[in-house]
């Protein structure tokens, strides 16, 4: 881990307008407390990296943002809609924000085009013939147009991982949502992963990623959220987060990662 | 320790393998006399095979295909081939075949379940094998009552007034979608019964007083062989797998009342024999139908064989669905596709796929349990074999018949089976 990294973060602007705003939130699986009172508000053009230990909530944080996990207490309005228990409501929500996951979770017996051109096709109303450019532009962007008719048990993880990207932005989402994008990946195919998300957050796209990839954290990242115990411990920039951790939690977690 | 230098001059041509390792004579070594236990049970085995064969091959052909009764069988066999030969009597078979196959079915009639069966399988044909044009499916929607009516006869108004029915309820559906989902659904379902149950029999007598078109009734006591078997199981199978799939979704789902009335079928038809839902058809159930109607047994029985194999597809869907990755919902939902959107077109195809082999083996075992009508009284094949033996003619005979019936069951079950590996071959895109 080089410092170089801070200081070649592209300008990339945030503007006043708010993306997601989560108020109060607190969850319970059973009687376990998982989130307490997570307050955060996601301004428009963000590239916020949320980091923490195992257990710390983070990925049931931006899971209960397009509601794949239900908050029992508090508010979370996503670009303007309020998210309640109302299935329509939900289901504007989630094509709007698009998600990536740890395991790529793409749709095996369908080939990578119609991965791409499903949710258009069906959820968007997109006639096929444009669904079909959109996935072209899509895969040209995540630099797999070729492997278009394949299915996804012939792509390496980080070939997955990319069309997982594409898929989402196949919907036009006006967020995006990481969990933990990398983890799965040999260390070969992180790269070519976090290539693809640094130009995601060049082009402006608002993001929420869970990563332990304090590089692209520094490459990228407007903000850093240390998640501990379910609550926020520590948020701030990326290079006062990780030269002058205030909280002694943070200290401990960055020593830990960056210490070898 | 010491080694001599090397460098290869010329490099070698390639041999070809012993004969002992490859070929006839390599795969008899290895699997046949693959050491001296394996070599001694190959040789126990070739000597019981022999023993069976030999005493089965001249009982299957040298045998009598053309008599009058039993008797004389016997006496052609003991004329033809020594007094000691024991040889079939395929004579059944043959003065008997249209019984055996369309049983009491009027034989001036047997066009009708002849071009049924061949319009099923144009029906089939485009829900087997997907390359077909979609449009066909058109055709296979209107089969069942096309079928029915070739099969059954009666005013050619009654097949296309049962449609009406659908039509009801499709148009009851969206007439009131907009005022309340609920409402919608309960009219559309409501609806169309109180049609078939009430309005449609004197609509069908008053239209058929008018145009009277239709074909001569068949009663469903005349049906009966490979027909009956056929008409039950067909029908069953086609059935049971869409409610068995609702079946399966029902007792997924968070819907309380819904779960709970879905594990409550699945678990009661699971705990109750076949047998017994048969003796309810034939007697029972007339007793909770309105008073008045006439509930063909045919169908009754159809009802229980789709209910009692409904409720093991579920069960055997409900392992494809729970050996579905949980990231597989979630992808579905997080790229906004609704409940019935993400079951059709992500977790369905999935799930299915996994559970073919347990779907065709249920599919199989209902056709073969289509078999255990016989005990209500309906002649199908096995039926038929008691009443032939029934005739003085015939009495005694047991082998060839049951040989016979058992071929042509395992003719139909074996296809199912291999149809069952094409398809999980087709279908195997996960390279996994």
């Amino acid at each position: 881990m080089t410092d170089t990294a801070v200081n070649t973060a592209p300008a990339m602007t945030v503007s006043d307008e708010v993306a997601i705003s989560i108020q109060g939130m607190n969850k319970w699986y059973g009687q376990f407390h998982v989130l307490r009172d997570i307050d955060l508000t996601v301004y428009r053009g963000e590239r916020i990296v949320i980091c923490g230990p195992s257990g710390s909530g983070k990925s049931t944080m931006i899971r209960c943002i397009n509601a794949l996990e239900e908050h029992q207490e508090g508010k979370i309005t996503v670009d303007g809609t309020v998210l309640s228990s109302d299935l329509k409501n939900i289901d504007k929500i989630r094509s709007e924000v698009g998600m990536c996951f740890q395991h790529f979770n793409l749709f095996p017996h369908l080939t990578i085009l119609e991965n791409c051109t499903l949710a258009p096709i069906w959820v968007r109303k997109i006639p096929k013939k444009e669904a079909i450019e959109t996935a072209m532009h899509f895969l040209e962007k995540v630099k797999i147009p070729d492997q278009a008719n394949k299915y996804p048990g012939q792509l390496s993880g980080g070939q997955q991982q990319r069309v997982a990207i594409a898929r989402s932005l196949c919907m036009r989402p006006k967020i995006m949502l990481f969990d933990e994008p990398t983890s799965a990946l040999d260390p070969e195919m992180i790269k070519e992963v976090l290539d693809t998300m640094i130009q995601l957050a060049e082009e402006g796209m608002t993001m929420l990623c869970v990563t332990h990839e304090m590089g692209f954290a520094q490459a990228v990242a407007n903000r850093v959220i240390f998640m501990d115990q379910g609550q926020i411990v520590e948020q701030n920039e990326p290079k006062a987060f990780f030269n002058n951790p205030q909280s002694e939690r943070t200290k401990l977690f960055l020593s830990q990662i960056l210490g070898h | 320790m010491e080694f001599q230098p090397f460098v290869r001059t010329r490099m070698l041509d390639a041999k070809p393998a012993p004969v002992t390792s490859v070929g006839p004579a390599g795969w008899i070594r290895r699997n046949l006399f693959d050491g001296p236990l394996n070599a001694a049970m190959t040789l126990v085995m070739a000597f019981v095979i022999f023993l069976l064969l030999s005493h089965l091959l001249p009982w299957v052909f040298l045998s009598v295909w053309h008599a009058e009764s039993l008797a004389e069988c016997r006496e052609i066999i003991d004329q033809r081939y020594g007094t000691g030969h024991s040889g079939a009597c395929w004579a059944v078979i043959h003065e008997r075949f249209f019984q055996l196959v369309y049983g009491f079915y009027p034989p001036e009639l047997y066009w009708r379940p002849n071009l049924t069966f061949i319009l099923m399988l144009g029906a089939l044909a485009p829900i087997l094998f997907t390359q077909l044009p979609r449009k066909m499916m058109v055709f296979s929607a209107l089969f069942p009552f096309l079928g029915a009516w070739l099969l059954w006869g009666g005013s050619v108004w009654q097949p296309v007034l049962v449609l009406a029915g659908f039509g009801i309820g499709f148009a009851a559906w969206t007439a009131l979608a907009k005022v309340n989902g609920i409402l919608a659904i309960a009219a559309g379902l409501i609806l169309p019964v109180l049609w078939w149950v009430f309005a449609m029999e004197p609509v069908v007598n008053g239209l058929h007083a008018v145009i009277p078109l239709g074909l001569e009734p068949v009663d469903s006591t005349q049906f009966g062989g490979f027909m009956v078997s056929v008409v039950i199981g067909v029908t069953a199978i086609t059935l049971s797998l869409p409610l068995g799939i609702m079946l399966a979704l029902g007792r997924q789902t968070d819907l309380f009342i819904v779960r709970t009335v879905s594990i409550g079928f699945i678990e009661f038809i699971r705990g109750v024999p076949l047998i017994t839902l048969l003796f309810v058809a034939s007697t029972l159930l007339n007793y909770f139908m309105p008073p008045g109607t006439n509930f063909d047994l045919i169908v009754r029985v159809i009802i229980m064989a789709t209910l009692f194999s409904a409720a093991y597809i579920a069960e055997v869907i409900r392992g494809g669905l729970a050996a579905l990755p949980k990231g597989q919902y979630e992808a579905a939902d997080s790229l906004g596709l609704d409940y019935w959107q993400a079951q059709r077109l992500i977790i369905m195809p999935q799930a299915l796929k996994i559970a073919i082999p347990g779907i065709v083996s249920t599919f199989i075992g209902l056709f073969k349990d289509t078999t255990l009508v016989s005990i209500i009284g309906i002649l199908d094949p096995i039926g038929l074999s008691n009443a032939i033996r029934a005739d003085s003619a015939w009495q005694g005979i047991y082998w060839e018949l049951f040989a016979f019936i058992g071929f042509v069951f395992f003719i139909f079950c074996f296809s199912m089976s291999r149809y069952s590996m094409y398809l999980e071959r087709k279908l195997n895109t996960g390279h996994r």
